[in-house]
């Protein structure tokens, strides 16, 4: 099943971006031949660093080729307050939208992990630093509420800053909107999978982003509810080296493994296969 | 009342350093009074206050944010922002609560959850987010007021319920104004316009849905008149409890979710 998923990815349109010829490593400087760049899912071969994935990218790497199908593709985001800070909010969405192709920082979807039919969310940092408004919320509700009348798991992959302030307090209740969609599958006794990139920070990490069953992050990603600078200014001295990388999170026992590019696939599949064995 | 004044205006009044802290509407509306301490895990968290006592001669469960008066007391209390072991402690607390079929009562003061090195060792966001998940499911009913400030997710924290009162002079808000306006304004001298832009006062938040009721501070605001804000405070909570406790459990929960399943506006175009 394993090597059937390598032959498929094969295909897959994440191998043959047509980048420059050439990528330097952003953590060290290493000039790669852009096709190894990408053949190795945006992973530094020199030193292992991650760089960021697109959603669609990241669904790629994680689904199955040519079973992934788009769900609440058709819900897009308004500007409910009317907010406008350096530049409108709705010029601010128009200019993402632009740049990412997205509706907004979410892709929610069904598809099949090494053959297990899953529901997966996946956000998107380009997307106005991958922010949770009405949007993001809603979506990942509808895919919860899918996942508990079709009974199916559902996994989460996190890349966001936190609540969209252009959204006010309607940011911050997705927050609790999410969570309790959460609640509801977990009663259910339907897996919820999360796995958090670089970086999973504030509202989404407090919220659907941490309640996973299962919690699994990419190495050297920054997850924690404050962001760095914000500790630095309050308790005026500098952070330790590693402070709210994965694997300072992996020894304070908040997530189950740090797992690198090149496995999630797998790893995922294989938790699945435990959790999910009697059912699919 | 005050006049109408700016959200900026209301924050200055919500941060006022004489404006009551939970401490004082614990004793003024409650009797007997026992506090109840620790999460059980890691420690004890002064900056939220738990306990049981009596409202109108109604045993409730009582929980709360509190700044501290004095400069001792406040340090003690880490100024209102709590670390994990105080959400812990608080969801631990409403668990007694649904065991023993009390009301849960949520006192909201906060500028935010500490954002300190040993709450992001003991998960901060964990601990948050456990609480939204599980107090959404608590069988029992949840009341929420927002005293003075609320902080973003430091206030969620505690702030999930089936009813959530605000004072006229709170404000609630996504981040606060100066994190926003340094943020996205690149100035955190323009919070008071991100204030503005927020919609973070009482009276927008009841237009927008987003809280069930506004609490009248009289003469000026609770800083001026502790008491009569006590008595709005008093007669509003009598009404919504005796209201909660005729709800069948599994009403309350059905209807505690559809209120947070519905929060939200966005576009829903139409598929062809």
């Amino acid at each position: 099943m394993f090597k059937d998923w390598l032959k498929k990815d094969d295909k897959s349109k994440f191998r043959d971006i047509p980048d420059g010829l050439w990528v330097k490593c952003p953590q060290c400087s290493q000039i790669i031949y852009s096709k190894d760049w990408n053949e190795n899912f945006k992973v530094c071969i020199k030193c292992g660093y991650h760089d960021q994935l697109t959603a669609y990218e990241r669904i790629d790497l994680l689904v199955d080729y040519g079973t992934f199908k788009e769900l609440d593709k058709n819900i897009t985001p308004l500007d409910i307050l009317g907010f406008v800070d350096t530049k409108p909010y709705l010029q601010r969405l128009k200019e993402a939208q632009e740049s990412t192709g997205l509706k907004d920082a979410i892709i929610t979807g069904e598809g099949e992990i090494n053959g297990i039919p899953v529901y997966i969310m996946v956000m998107d940092f380009r997307f106005i630093g991958g922010s949770m408004g009405s949007v993001v919320g809603e979506k990942v509700v509808r895919i919860i509420e899918r996942a508990i009348s079709n009974r199916k798991p559902v996994v989460s992959v996190i890349a966001s800053g936190g609540a969209r302030m252009q959204e006010g307090l309607f940011s911050l209740y997705q927050m609790a909107k999410t969570s309790a969609a959460v609640g509801r599958l977990d009663k259910e006794r339907i897996p919820y999978i999360t796995i958090l990139t670089h970086p999973s920070t504030a509202g989404v990490l407090a919220s659907f982003g941490s309640l996973g069953d299962i919690i699994i992050a990419e190495p050297g990603a920054l997850i924690g509810f404050t962001g760095p600078r914000v500790i630095e200014q309050t308790i005026k001295q500098k952070l330790p080296e590693g402070f709210q990388r994965s694997e300072f999170l992996l020894e304070h026992g908040m997530v189950d493994m740090v797992v690198e590019r090149k496995r999630l696939k797998n790893v995922t599949y294989l938790i699945l296969s435990h959790l999910w064995r009697k059912v699919w | 009342m005050v006049e109408r004044i700016s959200p900026w205006e209301r924050i200055l009044l919500a941060r006022h350093p004489k404006r009551p802290t939970f401490s004082d509407f614990l004793a003024e509306l409650f009797e007997n009074f026992i506090e109840l301490h620790g999460d059980r895990l890691f420690g004890d968290d002064p900056a939220i206050i738990a306990g049981l006592g009596t409202f109108e001669n109604e045993s409730v469960v009582i929980i709360g944010q509190e700044k501290g008066k004095l400069i001792q007391e406040k340090m003690k209390r880490n100024f209102g922002m709590p670390h994990p072991e105080g959400y812990r402690k608080a969801f631990r607390v409403m668990k007694l609560a649904e065991k023993f079929s009390l009301p849960v009562l949520c006192f909201i003061d906060t500028a935010g959850a500490y954002p300190g090195i040993g709450a992001e060792e003991r998960g901060q966001a964990w601990a948050i987010a456990q609480n939204l998940r599980e107090i959404s499911l608590l069988k029992t009913p949840i009341i929420v007021i927002i005293l003075s400030e609320g902080g973003s997710g430091g206030a969620l924290g505690i702030g999930v319920g089936d009813y959530i009162m605000m004072l006229e002079n709170a404000y609630y808000s996504v981040i606060s104004p100066e994190g926003c306006a340094s943020i996205l304004f690149r100035d955190s001298s323009k919070a008071p316009e991100a204030a503005e832009m927020l919609k973070i006062t009482s009276e927008e938040l009841l237009k927008l849905g987003l809280v069930d009721e506004v609490i009248p501070e009289p003469n000026g605001g609770a800083h001026e008149d502790l008491h009569g804000t006590v008595e709005n405070l008093r007669k509003s909570l009598r009404n919504i409890l005796k209201k909660m406790k005729e709800k069948e459990i599994k009403k309350l929960l059905e209807e505690r979710w559809m209120k947070l399943r519905n929060y939200g506006r966005f576009n829903e175009e139409e598929v062809k």
